[in-house]
């Protein structure tokens, strides 16, 4: 399913933090968003779970399929969250609850969404975390986040968001919290899921070096606004806005 | 420009030498324990569980902390300036040294303080806790009919508090800056700032002498008879003896003091119940669990009070204490016969046995409510006791 999102506008506190961005995800497919901190990346990405901060205004449209999220009732986007759009958060230290085991965190919700008992989510939970490559996954279940490492911490979280098979994955920036040596184990596990399951991801992340590696198309945010979308190889070869080449001239030991 | 490294179409990191940083790098000390080497659920069935092995600590400290109170109540008591003789003898006898040097003999106070010290200690271990000098009676029968009394008013006024106070910030939480959240925070403000006593005195003249509509001082009406004694709590035994008369005005006389008790700590555990909850509030982990798109009540029990009752049972173990100082006000002006009454009648008459009875309770008391806390955040937090 794609989702297209277009002239999102979010306001929040009197200021215009969104000003009309468009975005295209198409199944299959990674969309990497890079632009600057404060450009409006995450927020972007929280417009399109309807998790924007307390008091924030949302205008535009925001389709998944033939749905728009933007005018939903709370409980239709209940359903919509985990089951279809999922969410993999920056700092996988503080995305997960510290006192519930992970085969808790990583069931609940597909009790929840897809109605199944407790051994069949149980069953599924170890199938997930063996996707997502975490050793051991029947002894890593009872276990809590704090005893696993970083990097399977967020292999952990995406096997979460991948818990109820949704067709859309928006991965805020999943490796700035990790070591490097750990960035490309996560990020390939992105890629292949991707591809494997035909998942439409839009990954977020300052790195344009993350990006060149995973993403098919790329966009660049400034100030609320997309300024720049192609795929990966034009817009990086040949940035046509001067801040995608600004930005890609500031990047150390990078030849543009 | 060419990509830093060739995006791989196959999840398969297993070959690769990144990948196997990653399951044993960068993680915390127990990370290797976590990979897959490790036997299925270890932490079980290898002797004793994890939290079997946090309690049997948490309970061995708290019996050498039991000897600390036992050393700190008798150094305290015999630190007191004044003398016992003086205050358990009449005018006369005190002229006469032999009467003197008798009654010292007999409290064992002619020997010298670690003897005393001694003495004391092996009695405390044989549940004997001297003769009150005021009432002639064992300490510990005094104190095994106000210790009850006492505890039944604290428990069912911190039983108040926690239920009314966490429910009471959990609103104000949750409706933040609205109506309700302005008026709980009035409430609070009244309870933490009203005097104890003021309002004990206030509550006793307007329900009981005015409006009549509570009973008067006392545990129950003073026609009745107190229930046979299996707990000490007159409603906890007055319904095992099934006399729901006794348990009614047991009831009666409860509600006004534990109330009264109670608003100080409810604006208390409201205060700090409604700053946990925000925080938590504001939590990644609480944002996520939106994204999984759980009901909201869920993410209310399973996400957010878990978090916030680590503080809340912090706080409502400090309000505890604060509440059996409390009592000691509460029960002169209810007549309440407990602990209270018992400490101050045998303070001002320099009892120094009922002193020690009452500090090695009170210690007692305070010993077992940071254990309950201390177990309690085990139980909650797994952090605590896998660590
Ligand atoms: N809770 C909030 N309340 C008010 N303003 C906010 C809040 N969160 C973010 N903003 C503002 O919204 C704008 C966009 O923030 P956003 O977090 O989307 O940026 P970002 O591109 O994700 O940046 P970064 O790369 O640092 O994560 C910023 O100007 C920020 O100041
Ligand atoms: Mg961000």
């Amino acid at each position: 399913m794609t989702l297209s999102i277009s002239d999102l506008k979010v306001t929040l506190g009197g200021r215009e933090i969104l000003r009309g961005v468009d975005l295209d995800l198409r199944p299959g497919r990674v969309h990497g968003l890079a632009g600057e901190s404060g450009s409006g990346k995450t927020m972007t990405g929280l417009a399109v779970l309807g998790l924007l901060p307390h008091g924030a205004r949302a205008t535009g449209r925001i389709a998944l399929g033939e749905r728009d999220l933007l005018g939903m009732s709370a409980k239709e986007l209940n359903t919509v969250r985990g089951g279809e759009v999922a969410m993999v958060f920056q700092d996988p230290a503080t995305s997960m609850h510290p006192m519930l085991t992970i085969g808790r965190q990583l069931t609940e919700h597909m009790r929840h969404h897809l109605g199944l008992d407790r051994k069949q989510a149980r069953a599924r939970a170890v199938e997930l975390l063996g996707q997502v490559r975490i050793p051991g996954p029947e002894a890593a279940i009872d276990r809590y986040p704090h005893q696993f490492s970083g990097g399977m911490r967020q292999r952990i979280a995406i096997a979460i968001a991948l818990a109820c098979s949704p067709k859309v994955l928006i991965a805020d920036e999943p490796t700035t919290a990790l070591d490097v040596t750990v960035q490309a184990g996560v990020l390939r596990l992105l890629r292949g899921l991707c591809d494997d399951l035909g998942l439409a991801v839009l990954l977020v992340t300052h790195d344009l070096g993350v990006m060149s590696a995973v993403a098919d198309e790329v966009s660049v945010m400034k100030e609320g606004l997309v300024v720049e979308t192609g795929p990966r190889g034009q817009v990086l070869r040949d940035p046509l806005h001067p801040y995608t080449r600004a930005l890609l001239d500031s990047l150390p030991g990078e030849t543009a | 420009m060419s990509p830093t490294s060739v995006p791989s179409k196959d999840p398969e990191a297993g070959g690769n030498p990144k990948a196997v940083q990653d399951r044993e790098g960068t993680g915390t000390a127990s990370a290797p324990k976590a990979a897959g080497t490790a036997p299925p659920r270890a932490g079980r069935t290898g002797g004793r569980s994890p939290l079997a092995r946090f309690l049997i600590r948490r309970v061995l400290t708290a019996l050498l902390l039991a000897v600390g109170i036992t050393l700190v109540t008798f150094v305290l008591t015999n630190l007191v300036p004044g003398d016992p003789v003086a205050a358990n003898l009449g005018q006369r006898a005190l002229g006469d040294p032999t009467i003197v040097a008798q009654w010292k003999a007999e409290h064992g106070l002619d020997k010298p303080l670690p003897q005393q010290y001694l003495l004391h200690l092996q009695g405390v271990l044989q549940g004997d806790l001297g003769t009150s000098q005021q009432s002639h009676r064992p300490v510990r029968d005094d104190l095994a009919e106000a210790v009850p009394a006492t505890l039944e008013l604290a428990g069912v006024a911190i039983l108040i508090s926690l239920v009314a106070g966490v429910a009471f910030g959990v609103i104000a939480a949750l409706r933040r800056d609205r109506l309700s959240d302005h008026l709980l925070r009035i409430l609070s403000l009244v309870g933490i700032s009203v005097p104890t006593f003021w309002l004990a005195l206030t509550a006793f003249y307007i329900f009981f002498y005015r409006l009549q509509i509570t009973p008067g001082s006392g545990r129950i009406d003073p026609g009745m008879s107190p229930p046979p004694q299996v707990t000490g709590l007159y409603t906890i035994d007055a319904a095992l003896a099934g006399q729901w008369d006794v348990f009614a005005s047991a009831i009666g006389h409860l509600a006004t003091p534990a109330l009264v008790l109670a608003l100080y700590t409810i604006g208390l555990l409201t205060r700090f119940t409604r700053s946990a909850v925000l925080e938590v509030l504001g939590q990644d982990y609480v944002r996520a669990a939106r994204a999984k798109g759980l009901p909201g009540r869920v993410i209310l029990f399973r996400y957010v009070l878990r978090s916030a009752l680590v503080p809340i049972i912090t706080v409502a173990g400090l309000a505890f204490g604060s509440l059996l100082s409390g009592t000691v006000l509460v029960e002169a002006i209810f007549a309440w016969p407990g602990v209270g009454q018992y400490a101050f009648k045998s303070a001002t008459s320099l009892d120094l046995p009922a002193v020690m009875g009452v500090g090695l309770v009170v210690g007692a008391v305070y010993l077992v409510i940071n254990l309950i806390v201390d177990v309690l955040y085990g139980v909650i937090d797994p952090r605590v006791r896998l660590s």
